[in-house]
């Protein structure tokens, strides 16, 4: 295939796709979250004001004083410094996970729907038996047996949250077996690679960049969490999560320390979470169903 | 081996002993076991109503304002994690703007949990504002699909009440799809409390798994999440097994 080919074929109707979802004032608005947590996190670890890991002022120093913006955290390190430099792990831990969640569910979804029969039934009912741990506890158990390693979290996430992916797509995929074009495929010969991949991917990637959106906030949520239960990234090290736990008896004297890392998270995650609603509204705008 | 001889005496009801107090594990988690569940049942006995409620109001209202700032609120709340939403409910009700219960659940050892009920304001506060709005945004989508259907527009025609309608006739078709996702929520009970009990230093199932994680207490861990995956399996089963079937009375009009 040469690489001119594909924009010629694709264009007109991307683009058009592309406007249409950008109509949307729920992307909009989660675009414009996501761009600030992202800066914020991509950006701050270039522009802390002091060194994030050392004691500037008295523990849970009001805010301006000792030239510190918004305030020292529970042992007088800078705040506003900890919460610049305290996003980079979720940053990329987050996005990593998620990706690696829907390639993987795409992959497992579509390869239960075309096949069908014994392997359907085996790969659901795998996805099953993850389904049935609680995604915390199942992390837990894991990380307190070989340690909160940084990769271990990604695949432990990632792992978790395959199998809600995989449902979705091959719920989707499903219908779209019966269709002329498949049909069609099958009966002059394309291999079920070129079948699966050519044909049948492009017509699921509306309902995969919804699932990304929501297993990007449910990432967010989950690396959080557990930081903030201390089996994430480890506490001398600034994180968003982590800052929640550790300021935490200062919430009366200096609630900034805590309301500062607390804002980042939710505007990362609610920033992944208005995308995936608003692509899922453009969607069933452009079947003709009712507007949810 | 050694798994062999613990998988055999967990068959028998014996879980071992703690590594830290050398303690049988069973009598050191049966309390906090009751602890977690009467947390988890209160959360449900007002998360069930309180979505149902929420739900069909959204969908009565749809588009209007309340529907709007419902769907605002939900997506806002779902997006959040559950230690944050905690932290903020402590901030305003427990220290920096009301005072009105402690920001720390304590139950004495030997007490039951109900006996406490300030101290289970706020983990359950936390746990039903994450589990409703799931669920209530479940129910909307359902009533807005059944009050669309012909047979409602029949009931409306023949000038039937509001709440007739509304619960009488739409409410048995509505709940087929939402039954099952309320026990895919009453799973989510079950692994949100190891966040809510740690927040609040709840004496109960989650907050003993973040302690036995910490202490490396293995087989008290290894009973605790045995258990919690246990009791979520079987939620999970159930949330299967009931069809989300949607039936249409005939017979008398």
């Amino acid at each position: 295939m040469s690489t001119t080919a594909v924009p010629t074929v694709m264009a007109p109707g991307a683009v058009r796709g592309m406007r249409r979802y950008l109509r949307s004032p729920q992307l909009r608005l989660g675009c414009a979250l996501l761009v600030v947590a992202v800066a914020v996190a991509v950006l701050g670890p270039f522009l802390t004001p002091f060194d994030p890991s050392v004691s500037i002022g008295p523990a849970y120093a009001p805010p301006g004083s000792d030239g510190m913006a918004l305030g020292g955290d529970q042992i007088g390190r800078d705040v506003l410094s900890r919460v610049l430099a305290g996003g980079v792990h979720l940053l990329w831990m987050a996005p990593l996970a998620a990706l690696s969640s829907v390639a993987a569910g795409a992959a497992l979804g579509l390869t239960a729907a075309f096949h069908g029969g014994i392997a359907d039934v085996l790969l659901m009912r795998l996805m099953d038996v993850v389904l049935a741990f609680p995604t915390i506890v199942f992390a837990l158990l894991f990380v307190s047996i070989i340690g909160p390693q940084p990769w271990l979290l990604v695949l432990l996430v990632a792992v978790a949250l395959t199998p809600g992916v995989a449902r979705v797509v091959r719920g989707t995929a499903l219908p779209l077996m019966s269709r002329e074009y498949v049909q069609w495929g099958r009966a002059v010969g394309l291999s079920s690679s070129r079948l699966l991949w050519r044909e049948i991917l492009p017509n699921v990637t509306s309902p995969l960049a919804v699932e990304l959106g929501v297993r990007l906030m449910i990432a967010i949520n989950i690396l959080a969490s557990l930081s903030f239960l201390g089996y994430g990234i480890q506490p001398p090290a600034p994180d968003w999560g982590v800052m929640v736990s550790e300021n935490r008896n200062g919430l009366s004297s200096q609630p900034l320390s805590v309301f500062a890392p607390i804002v980042l998270i939710v505007l990362f995650a609610a920033g992944g979470n208005l995308i995936a609603e608003g692509i899922a509204r453009v969607m069933a705008r452009s079947e003709g169903k009712d507007e949810r | 081996m050694q798994y062999g001889s613990w998988f055999g005496g967990l068959l028998g009801g014996d879980l071992g002993e703690s590594l830290i107090t050398g303690r049988p594990v069973a009598e050191a988690i049966g309390p906090r076991v009751l602890n977690s569940l009467s947390l988890a049942a209160i959360s449900l006995a007002i998360m069930l109503p309180l979505s149902l409620v929420l739900g069909v109001a959204a969908a009565y209202l749809r588009d209007r304002a309340f529907d709007r700032g419902f769907l605002g609120l939900s997506m806002a709340l779902n997006a959040t994690p559950e230690f944050v939403t905690g932290t903020l409910l402590i901030s305003l009700l427990a220290t920096n703007v009301l005072r009105l219960v402690p920001p720390v659940s304590v139950i004495p050892p030997g007490d039951l949990p109900w006996w406490h009920p300030e101290a289970l304001v706020l983990p359950v506060t936390t746990l039903v504002l994450g589990g409703s709005m799931y669920l209530s945004r479940l129910v909307r989508i359902s009533y807005i699909d059944v009050l669309s259907s012909e047979y409602i527009e029949m009931a409306r025609l023949k000038g039937l009440s509001t709440a007739r309608v509304l619960f009488r006739h739409a409410l048995p078709n509505a709940l087929g799809p939402a039954i099952p996702a309320a026990m895919l929520v009453a799973a989510f009970v079950v692994g949100g409390v190891v966040v809510v009990e740690t927040l609040y230093g709840y004496p109960g199932m989650g907050s003993a798994v973040v302690d036995a994680a910490r202490d490396r207490d293995v087989p008290k861990l290894q009973a605790l999440i045995m258990l919690i995956a246990a009791i979520y399996f079987v939620l999970n089963l159930v949330a299967d097994l009931i069809p989300g079937r949607q039936r249409v009375r005939r017979g008398r009009g």
